[in-house]
């Protein structure tokens, strides 16, 4: 029995070319990019390259994307360098309930440093309201972070229009864009964003390489202290490999993004198609219109997420909660406790799968019918 | 056993891990076995402390790690709402009465072998099984359960409410093993937990001290200690902290034999202490119990003789169990027994074979009620 994997907002599989554009990094070049001789000159060529791709592909400067670890990382670094660099501008800092614990325990640990931490809820959709921003937001208020695409509905956020009505106010505005890049359009002018999140291993690529982008004049206190490397933003010897299979990666997905899209958006329909030719009992969380079109997130009534999960991964098909496990043992949906309530049955009976590399139309079918099984089997 | 016709290949058993040693040899014995296992962690309480350390993260951590030495899949499941419906709130409520609760029977009853047991069907198990040190038994479609092998480790006191129904579906892979024989299996595989150290205690309570754990959830109320005939001898801090026949934490000095909790009037809020472990008031001759589970489904007879376990790891002590109704037994001692507690488990034996048990109620001296047990 094959597994199906629908679980690509977790992470992802490397593109071949990824690894391919890899290996001769890990083979050949293993200078340090700070050293002043040839091998350090042949590293820093790579990280340079890399640099520029990436800078490009979001409108960016060199100048401006700093090489992070992961995700996490690089929203830790927005939040919390930014926060503790701009003290004496306010101690304010907005962000949203809905967001991936990478921000969210960034904002807890603000909190402790004596900020104050306004969490937006979303509405019902899984959207985040203009009219709630602007009531939020204040003199002090440093930062404001929203996701560009919630990790758990897919919800596409409305960025710009935040963008827009940060642009006369002093705080920055940073966005993690960890599951929007690869999937939207996404510019830094147009969306008008001073920081963006992006993770490696969520684009097929790398694991253990992300970046921020931080829009230069950003004032930004390192979590990390050491060498020169990024600026000093971020000391620690470059992760050469990881950087160059980042940069692979972004190529391969500037050149692909609209067709994959596209096929997504029909695994999409095929899967939701199937479970109503099942005559399976489900609601969607979010709204189709505005959610990006690799991830689904439904609602079983009567079902448990564990229960689920667990069969699912026995019946051979990987999918998730999106939300945290403590312990292993999954807890409801912070997003869509935000999004319906704590006590809405949604928060435990819902299951999201994610679309990508490793799905084609048969298996996307083929898992919707297993899932079908499972679900009728529970039901007996 | 006998009742699986099934190739063990086919044969789907869901086994209970708790990040100890003995559930991690118990899925060992099975996946030797030829048996399709998989392993699942109950967590049935949440005790991250103030620096988001919890023991249940680091027992999940374990099973993973002997899970992937065993190569089966591993996955967690939550119970935390049944456990604080189930048990804690029976064990808070025997408290409140001045019962001693026993949560590990209230555990096995309505979680392990309830609300986990429906959830390893739910996965498609055959089995569930637990590395409870007991031996199931099927004799004529009749199951039976059996003292585990190791005498010292025997858990069947704790597993007295357990139906036929249960018994049918359960698998205890440990029962015949001597517990030193698990530690040695455990080493010579190098399983992750070999060197792990037992869980003592209440699993929810842990390492932690009691008396603080309980005065978080009960308001204690701090009263007099008093011998029988009324002499104060000092102060309690709360009659729940105290059980009967207890020496420990009563600070009272002085000369003679050492004292010992020897009653509890909670009308009053007194501790009555007596001196010497054999204090007359502490022995008795009867009991009552209700709440009976007979494993076999019925009750063997309207009167009969066989052996009973009081507490946990005590001798057996030989019995007349007489049935008062449905759901009450009288329980003669053929020798005076020490510090019966209410609340406890008596739990029934005839010869290997565990019968069943039931929940102290009232303690008897020459047909009277004890009126300051608890």
């Amino acid at each position: 029995m094959k597994a199906i994997y629908l679980d690509h907002a977790a992470t992802t599989p490397m593109h071949p070319k990824v690894i391919e554009s890899m290996l001769p990094v890990y083979q050949d070049v293993f200078g340090n990019p700070s050293s002043v001789h040839q091998f350090g000159r042949k590293a820093r060529r790579i990280l340079d390259e890399a640099r520029r791709t990436i800078a490009k592909s979001i409108g960016a400067s060199e100048k401006e994307i700093i090489f992070t670890s992961s995700g996490t990382e690089a929203d830790n670094l927005a939040l919390i360098g930014t926060a503790r660099a701009n003290r004496g501008k306010g101690d304010h800092v907005i962000t949203t309930a809905m967001e991936h614990h990478a921000t969210l325990h960034a904002a807890k640990q603000l909190e402790k440093e004596g900020f104050r931490v306004t969490y937006l809820h979303p509405d019902k959709s899984g959207l985040i309201g203009m009219e709630e921003l602007e009531a939020a937001l204040t003199e002090d208020t440093t930062i404001v972070s929203v996701m560009t695409v919630n990790n758990e509905t897919g919800m596409i956020q409305p960025i710009k229009e935040i963008g827009e009505l940060l642009e006369k106010h002093q705080a920055y505005f940073h966005t993690d864009a960890v599951q929007a890049y690869g999937v939207l359009d996404v510019s830094v002018a147009a969306m008008k964003v001073d920081m963006l999140t992006v993770s490696g291993h969520k684009i097929n690529g790398p694991k253990g390489i992300g970046f921020l982008y931080a829009k230069e004049g950003t004032q930004m206190q390192t979590l990390h202290y050491g060498g020169e490397q990024e600026r000093k933003r971020r000391p620690g010897t470059e992760n050469l490999p990881g950087v160059k299979g980042l940069q692979t990666a972004v190529q391969v997905m500037l050149e692909e993004r609209e067709s994959r899209m596209e096929t997504y958006h029909r695994y999409k329909k095929l899967f939701l198609e199937t479970l109503e030719d099942e005559q399976i009992e489900f609601t969607i969380n979010g709204e189709l219109e505005n959610m990006a079109p690799t991830i689904i997130n439904l609602s079983f009534p009567g079902m448990n997420v564990e229960t689920m999960l667990t069969n699912l991964d026995l019946a051979g098909v990987a999918a998730s909660s999106g939300s945290a496990c403590t312990a292993g043992s999954v807890e409801p949906s912070h997003v869509l406790s935000a999004m319906y309530g704590k006590e809405d049955a949604r928060t435990i009976n819902s299951i999201r799968f994610s679309f990508g590399m490793a799905n084609n139309e048969e298996n996307v079918v083929d898992a919707a019918k297993k899932i079908s099984q499972v679900i009728k089997r529970l039901s007996e | 056993m006998v009742k699986n016709m099934k190739d063990p290949k086919d044969t789907r058993v869901v086994i209970g891990m708790s990040g100890g040693v003995d559930s991690s040899v118990a899925a060992l014995l099975l996946k030797e076995q030829g048996y399709d296992v998989v392993g699942i962690f109950m967590k049935n309480w949440d005790d991250t402390d103030e620096n988001g350390v919890c023991t249940a993260t680091e027992d999940f951590e374990d099973v993973i790690r002997v899970c992937n030495q065993l190569d089966i899949p591993y996955y967690a499941v939550n119970f935390e709402k049944q456990y604080w419906d189930k048990v804690f709130s029976y064990f808070l409520d025997e408290y409140k009465a001045g019962r001693t609760p026993n949560p590990d029977v209230m555990c096995n009853k309505e979680i392990k072998f309830k609300a986990f047991l429906d959830h390893a069907v739910s996965l498609g198990a055959d089995y569930l099984a637990t590395g409870h040190y007991a031996q199931v038994r099927e004799k004529d479609g009749q199951f039976e359960m059996l003292r585990g092998i190791d005498n010292n480790k025997d858990q069947t006191y704790f597993l007295n409410q357990l139906s036929q129904d249960v018994l049918a579906k359960v698998m205890f892979p440990l029962g015949h093993l001597e517990k030193k024989r698990v530690r040695e299996i455990a080493k010579e595989h190098d399983l992750a937990t070999a060197t792990k150290k037992d869980s003592t205690g209440i699993c929810f309570i842990g390492e932690r001290n009691f008396k603080e754990f309980l005065s978080e959830y009960l308001p204690a109320q701090p009263g007099e200690m008093q011998t029988l005939d009324g002499e104060v001898k000092g102060k309690h801090d709360g009659l729940m902290y105290y059980t009967l026949g207890q020496r420990q934490g009563l600070g009272i000095g002085g000369a003679g034999e050492p004292w010992f909790v020897v009653g509890k009037n909670l009308k009053e809020n007194i501790l009555y202490v007596g001196q010497g472990f054999h204090h007359e008031t502490l022995y008795s001759d009867a009991l009552i119990a209700s709440q009976i589970n007979w494993i076999s489904g019925k009750m063997p007879a309207e009167k009969m003789e066989c052996t009973a376990k009081f507490r946990y790891r005590q001798d057996d002590s030989p019995v007349t169990v007489m049935v008062l109704d449905d759901d009450k037994v009288k329980v003669i001692f053929h020798e005076a027994q020490r510090a019966i507690t209410p609340g406890q488990a008596v739990v029934f034996y005839d010869g290997e074979v565990c019968l069943g048990g039931a929940t102290i109620d009232e303690v008897l001296k020459n047909e009277q009620a004890l009126t300051y047990v608890g």
